[in-house]
């Protein structure tokens, strides 16, 4: 994606999310108990969600990737993940704030879904060194691949086991959204798809500068000879156009 | 067909280990180390309950983690690979034969590892009901270690950081394996004598054992292709 479809939904994207902090902050009712403090669930959780559907579509491109071997969607694991793992550290900067307001404690043990999230960041953040770690870049890319199936099959897999240590202070967010008030859940659902729109905005980024930079390579490539480029060890595929 | 590439390579597995004993007393040595340094750790002379099943799950783990680091070493550095990659044998065999040889060793492990556990640290002695219910447990993580095990031995064996990159995947993809050991065990050791296993905790076991055993199944061709 280019130009100015790129263009139009980092516009989209933008309005969405303003449109839904504003809703946050100014239609929904304030929470009775905690208070202004409640409105970052409407970045934490949508942020949350965004990510593991991020890491759960890195291990389906993987599965693309395995089956048809071709580079493009190793490239799209790659980003999806790298994206994910970045959205990943909001997560984990907003829940702890939001802990800490509300239950007066920066950590909570006994909360099954910050640990199991915090376990899969700690997992998929050993996907860029374990990549970094491989020189030879096709053997590169189809260990990166099992490796993102792996841990994609692994991340509801770690939520039934965590989950089922429970202690319940989380709110469950899909189980008690019946129970928000209209306006609270409209204001959260425009934030969900602002937040969508935001993921899918970095990927396309990622992607078109990825793609970009290939493309470049093979110019000078063209311009210079192989001599003219100097290979580089990275963690990042690279396509060959 | 299969069933005699893997119990060929598996038997090439043990006669290894038979002939230079390697893995096996590494990791029973290393679980004894681990328990003398809960003691000092926790300034405990004795340990019950839910502390009792998390001590022996973790020396358990840890030392797994030793064998996983060593599963694929002969292989790589002897052309064991190449070696299997000519034979016309379907390429699983290397997996079930790995998962089976990995699970031989952390059953001789435990072997050394409990009894080792019920004599340094555990304060209510082993039972025959407990140890029952202890074996039932420790099997089905087993299982799941071995095939996990497997999967991440062999992803790291191609790298060159392997040491660093075994641990840093295989214990968080192993935590709920952590979790219903722990749990499972908690009322085994209570003070107050063994409580019934919680089922729970056994079904989560067997879930992630199947999962992952499926998973492995799939994507172990794909780590052997050169």
């Amino acid at each position: 994606m280019h130009g100015s479809r790129l263009r139009s939904l980092s516009a989209a994207t933008v309005v969405t999310l303003i449109t839904g902090f504003s809703l946050a902050a100014f239609v929904a009712p304030m929470d009775a108990d905690q208070g202004f403090m409640q409105k970052i669930f409407y970045l934490h959780v949508p942020m949350a969600i965004v990510a593991l559907c991020g890491f759960v579509f890195g291990g389906i491109c993987a599965v693309m990737h395995l089956r048809t071997n071709e580079a493009k969607w190793d490239l799209r694991a790659y980003v999806a993940i790298h994206v994910s793992v970045i959205l990943g550290v909001g997560v984990l900067l907003t829940g702890a704030i939001w802990a800490k307001a509300s239950w007066g404690h920066w950590w909570v043990w006994d909360e099954p879904t910050l640990v199991s999230f915090l376990i899969i960041f700690l997992l998929y953040a050993t996907y860029t060194p374990l990549r970094f770690s491989i020189e030879d870049r096709e053997k590169q890319a189809r260990y990166a691949s099992v490796f993102a199936i792996t841990a994609g099959a692994f991340v509801p897999l770690n939520f039934v086991a965590v989950r089922a240590a429970t202690s319940l202070v989380h709110p469950r967010t899909f189980d008690s959204a019946g129970n928000l008030p209209g306006a609270m859940r409209t204001a959260f659902l425009v934030c969900f798809l602002g937040m969508a729109l935001l993921y899918v905005l970095l990927w396309q980024y990622e992607m078109a500068h990825k793609n970009t930079v290939a493309q470049l390579r093979s110019l000078k490539r063209k311009l210079a000879g192989d001599d003219g480029l100097r290979s580089r060890r990275s963690a990042a595929p690279e396509l060959q156009v | 067909m299969m069933r005699r590439a893997v119990s060929a390579l598996l038997r090439k597995e043990l006669r290894l280990e038979l002939r230079t004993p390697q893995v096996i007393p590494a990791m029973a040595l290393f679980s004894i180390t681990t328990l003398i340094v809960f003691h000092f750790s926790l300034q405990a002379n004795s340990v019950e309950g839910a502390l009792a099943a998390g001590v022996l799950t973790v020396t358990l783990l840890f030392s797994s983690i030793l064998g996983i680091n060593r599963l694929f070493v002969a292989d790589h550095e002897e052309g064991g690979f190449d070696g299997f990659l000519l034979a016309p044998v379907d390429r699983t065999a290397m997996l079930v034969a790995k998962a089976l040889a990995l699970g031989a060793f952390l059953v001789v492990l435990e072997l050394v590892a409990v009894p080792a556990f019920g004599l340094m640290l555990l304060e209510p002695s082993l039972t025959g009901a407990a140890l029952g219910q202890t074996v039932v447990v420790l099997l089905l993580a087993d299982v799941g270690i071995a095939v996990v095990g497997t999967l991440v031995g062999a992803l790291a064996i191609q790298t060159r950081a392997r040491d660093l990159i075994v641990p840093l995947i295989a214990l968080p993809l192993l935590l709920p394996v952590v979790i219903g050991t722990a749990k499972a065990l908690a009322p085994t050791f209570a003070a107050a004598g063994a409580g019934a296993l919680p089922g729970r905790w056994l079904a989560i076991l067997g879930l992630y054992d199947l999962v992952f055993g499926l998973l492995a199944y799939a994507v172990f061709d794909f780590l052997l292709e050169d």
